[in-house]
């Protein structure tokens, strides 16, 4: 798996690389024009967003459980890419809605449950770092109910009257629309499965070590 | 089988409620709180004399949150200081029973608090309160049991951690934000001047659906989290 993470970085680097051109060579969009080209950044995130949500919601499922101890090494990278996915798809949104609806943020109820969801892993976080002994169980608890709120916010925007676009949109894409859409959702893919390789490997690792010396101190 | 399990419920729950009644000490600082964050809202809203139209339901929903915070960390405190928590867990009995009996505490404390609460919205911001009693209560009822049901497992989770005053509510807030959203507009919906009550039934409906996931996943995740 570890040595998956090396080609993965340079090939989503080299493709970010690309991506402007790509970008720059797909048409414009009728009433939007150019900021609706943030789309093929914005989408992407978001959609890492929700699926770092769920991966940490499975692992902690498994951890909590399974008692299976890697599996938290998992969600807890998973948690972080979630804080940083969801950090891009909420300065990438507001940039888009400035110009698309003329107001930064509207509180309409998928906008609402994205905030709330980089909420609950910037508190999943602030629990594991602050929570003292036994906080991993915990903040594991609390992820399972984050990933309640997926389908939560998946749902939301189809249900509501809502500004936000609807989920159906992507599949209706125009062709020359949609390849540099899914070029992009391809390089920030193999982005967050390299980041989160690299990053549970290192928990797995940090793990290991202090069973190392606890074993050292009880000898 | 599941007699044990109501059984159990019942003694855990009978036990702080003998506990709070003969001290009251959780049920009169909430209680306190509850009317102490009313009456910030007013000093806030209030303009000349006079409050805004439909802000009763958010006020009273923020009054109910806060002030519920403060109820369920007391009541794990309170096993904590005594060091019962342990003879708690320890007990041969049912985990999610135990967690049953607890939040069925909690929810009875809340719901005595919004007895007095409610009247003092209605009075303090003119919002016609018996325009729709069993509507309105079911909301309530719905509304504080999904609260409770995350904050008394989160509660629990949290009574070992140091930070746990700091911590319940940056953990519990996010996660309840669907029953409070559903909280206030269902009840904004009977206050305003022309009611909605099939708005107010859609959202009674948004509300038990969430309270069964809750306390479901809460059943689930007690038993774990509580083992040492």
């Amino acid at each position: 798996m570890r040595r998956l993470s090396t080609p993965f970085i340079g090939l989503s680097a080299g493709m970010l690389l690309v991506a402007p051109w790509i970008i720059n060579a797909a048409p414009y969009e009728s009433t939007m024009g150019l900021v609706q080209k943030v789309f093929y950044f914005h989408f992407p995130s978001a959609i890492l967003f929700l699926l770092a949500a769920t991966i940490c919601g499975i692992q902690s499922a498994r951890f909590l459980f399974f008692k299976k101890p890697s599996a938290d090494a998992w969600a807890l990278a998973a948690a972080e890419l979630g804080l940083l996915f969801g950090a891009m798809t909420l300065v990438t949104g507001p940039l888009w809605a400035r110009k698309a609806w003329g107001v930064w943020w509207v509180w309409d109820p998928r906008l609402t449950s994205s905030l709330l969801l980089f909420l609950i892993f910037a508190a999943y976080l602030i629990l594991r770092k602050y929570g003292g002994p036994g906080s991993d169980k915990l903040a594991a608890g609390m992820a399972l109910f984050g990933m309640g709120n997926v389908p939560f916010i998946y749902v939301s925007v189809n249900v509501w009257r809502t500004l936000h676009p609807m989920t159906s949109v992507v599949p209706t894409l125009p062709t020359d629309m949609g390849i540099p859409l899914w070029f992009c959702f391809a390089a920030f893919t193999m982005l967050f499965l390299a980041l989160m390789n690299l990053r549970a490997t290192l928990a797995l690792q940090q793990a290991r070590v202090e069973a190392l010396y606890l074993a050292e101190d009880e000898a | 089988m599941m007699a044990g399990f109501f059984r159990v419920a019942w003694h855990v729950m009978r036990k702080d409620l003998t506990i709070e009644v003969r001290s009251r000490e959780v049920l009169l600082t909430t209680l306190l709180f509850a009317v102490s964050v009313v009456l910030i809202f007013s000093f806030a809203l209030v303009r000349e004399g006079r409050a805004p139209d439909d802000v009763a339901a958010g006020i009273l929903w923020v009054a109910i949150s806060f002030s519920g915070t403060l109820a369920m960390g007391r009541t794990f405190e309170r096993e904590r200081y005594n060091d019962t928590l342990r003879a708690l867990i320890l007990a041969p009995a049912d985990r999610p029973a135990i967690y049953a009996g607890k939040l069925l505490g909690v929810l009875i404390l809340m719901v005595l608090v919004e007895v007095v609460l409610v009247p003092l919205v209605g009075l303090l911001f003119t919002a016609p309160i018996l325009r729709y009693p069993g509507m309105l209560t079911a909301l309530l009822v719905a509304g504080t049991l999904g609260f409770a049901a995350v904050g008394t497992l989160f509660a629990a989770m949290l009574v070992r951690v140091r930070s746990r005053d700091s911590l319940l509510p940056i953990l519990l807030y996010p996660v309840t934000v669907p029953v409070m959203i559903a909280g206030v507009r269902g009840t904004a919906a009977l206050f305003q001047a022309a009611p909605d009550e099939d708005m107010a039934r859609f959202w009674i409906a948004g509300l038990l659906l969430w309270d069964s996931v809750f306390i479901t996943l809460a059943l689930w995740t007690f038993e774990p989290v509580m083992t040492e």
